[in-house]
């Protein structure tokens, strides 16, 4: 169904103080677009084999997205390319009508999770050189995340300490599904580099980890990869906790990125409860496992739980602590949270200016 | 209650849609099949430009197993979360008894009724002789 008479795009509201949007999603215009940032070797092992994930003989994901590139209909940009290849078209879109003071990008089409180690660095290495050039260079809103080839945890410390002190970026991003849960060792590198550069380490939904999308086999439906997220979150913060990563990292950061929080405090009492029975299995965690949790963990609210008695949320809220959580949109995606309707009314104003603002300011050391 | 001319209905065939700023309320026409619907282009749930979706039909099921598709070219479904809206009457199929896009009755009138009342005509030379697409509002 086309769409004859489209209108001048806008925001449908704006809003007047100045927001963090902690999860934008930028892409490549053109399938060449990286090239400058890769050496002309992968130029040609892309065009001959392609890029290979680790799961199975398929291209793009696993599951439909529902709508094209899982984006909002009307992200497409006026001079052609996918939805989020524009920064002006975002500008106009995103950043300017809801006043965005900062943006963190999260490229999600990048070298994480690709089975060739090398090509995987490579194409890493690419992504952050072009959020430089096209992004964050261009917008000083703007604020990049190292991402990195997270399987080879040695690589991926090298190029987390290679972007040191570079203000350009703001977090080092990892995906949610990798090939083992995310506290084990293999990763370790990954979390002493970006603990010792001084950032937050992010881990978004989604990833290639040759696994099924849930612990019991694989769904049938797009729906359950999307609740999926949650499941999959939890596996990776028991994991986190349970290896001892926040003893190991003690100045460890982490941000939960889209995957919702209200099923945090209830992993927190589970892990609680067995703890106090089976604490001689991890010897040395020095606090419950909780406690870690809440110390060590921001989350991002797109997508923000809706339960129908808003109390339910804001005791959610107070068991993670206000100042732990981080407002997204993720724009361009079709599951796009509106600013201004997305806390319910009954939040106080420094309550609600550390959701919208504060704690992103705080956690990503922006001025 | 006023009348606006919209188009001549020529200039609206069946499969499109007109989006207007009517008295600072964003409205759009559709002509699904001959017929017209009118909707405010905001989505009730989150506030997108709600008319910019596909117009697609509805699947609907009475048990597991069983699924129909049927009113189709009747519903729109939202740029950004993709609630669905039956274009004829606002309802949701998604949370019906919380939100209802706003609709507005569209009518096909001849020129020679559109321009003997006080009508406010959108950028349209309204000549007798042809049909025109107005809306209340």
């Amino acid at each position: 169904m086309n769409v004859q008479f489209r209108p001048e795009p806008s925001a449908s509201t704006s809003i007047k103080t100045a927001i963090a949007d902690c999860d934008i999603h930028p892409a490549r215009a053109t399938k060449d677009e990286l090239y400058p940032f890769l050496a002309k070797r992968w130029h040609s092992h892309l065009e001959t084999y392609g890029i290979q994930a680790y799961h199975g003989m398929m291209e793009g994901p696993p599951y439909p997205k529902a709508q094209p590139n899982a984006a909002r209909r009307d992200a497409w940009p006026p001079e052609g390319g996918p939805q989020g290849s524009s920064l002006s078209f975002m500008q106009k879109q995103l950043l300017d009508p809801y006043n965005v003071a900062l943006g963190v990008l999260n490229p999600l089409a990048t070298g994480q999770g690709l089975r060739n180690q090398d090509f995987a660095g490579a194409l890493c290495a690419a992504i952050n050189d072009w959020q430089i050039e096209k992004w964050t260079s261009k917008d000083k809103r703007l604020k990049g995340s190292i991402v990195v080839a997270n399987e080879d945890g040695v690589a991926a410390a090298a190029e987390i300490r290679k972007r040191a002190g570079d203000p350009n970026f703001v977090q080092v991003l990892l995906l949610s599904r990798n090939v083992e849960p995310l506290g084990q060792r293999r990763y370790w590198p990954v979390y002493e580099a970006a603990q010792e550069i001084g950032l937050p380490v992010g881990v978004h939904a989604f990833g290639f980890g040759g696994n099924p999308l849930t612990p019991s086999g694989w769904p049938s439906f797009y729906i359950e990869e999307m609740v999926g997220h949650a499941q999959c979150q939890q596996t990776v913060l028991a994991s986190l906790v349970l290896e001892g990563v926040f003893e190991r990292y003690p100045m460890l950061k982490m941000v939960m990125i889209e995957a919702g929080f209200g099923w945090a405090p209830s992993l927190g009492w589970r892990l609680d409860k067995s703890f106090e029975r089976l604490h001689s299995e991890v010897p040395y965690l020095k606090r419950k496992p909780s406690e870690y949790i809440r110390d060590h963990i921001w989350w991002t609210t797109q997508p923000m739980e809706d339960p129908e008695r808003r109390d339910h949320l804001f005791q959610t809220i107070e068991w993670i602590g206000w100042d732990k959580l981080l407002f997204a949109t993720d724009y361009p995606h079709w599951d796009f949270d509106e600013p201004s309707r997305v806390l319910p009314p009954g939040v106080s104003d420094a309550n609600r200016e550390a959701f919208y603002l504060g704690n992103a300011k705080k956690l990503y050391g922006i001025a | 209650m006023t009348r606006h001319v919209i188009a001549p209905v020529d200039e609206l065939p069946p499969g499109t849609r007109k989006f207007l700023d009517i008295d600072g309320r964003p409205i759009a026409i559709f002509n699904v099949k001959g017929e017209f619907f009118g909707l405010l282009n905001r989505c009730p749930h989150q506030g997108a430009a709600l008319c910019e979706g596909p117009l697609i039909g509805l699947a609907q099921s009475s048990d597991p197993g069983e699924i129909e598709y049927t009113k189709l070219g009747e519903i729109i479904r939202c740029p950004w979360h993709g609630w669905e809206f039956d274009i004829r009457t606002g309802q949701s199929y998604c949370d019906p008894k919380r939100f209802r896009a706003r609709a507005y009755p569209v009518n096909v009138e001849s020129g020679s009724a559109v321009v003997k009342g006080p009508y406010v005509a959108e950028t349209i030379a309204v000549s007798v002789e042809s049909d025109y697409v107005v809306v209340d509002l």
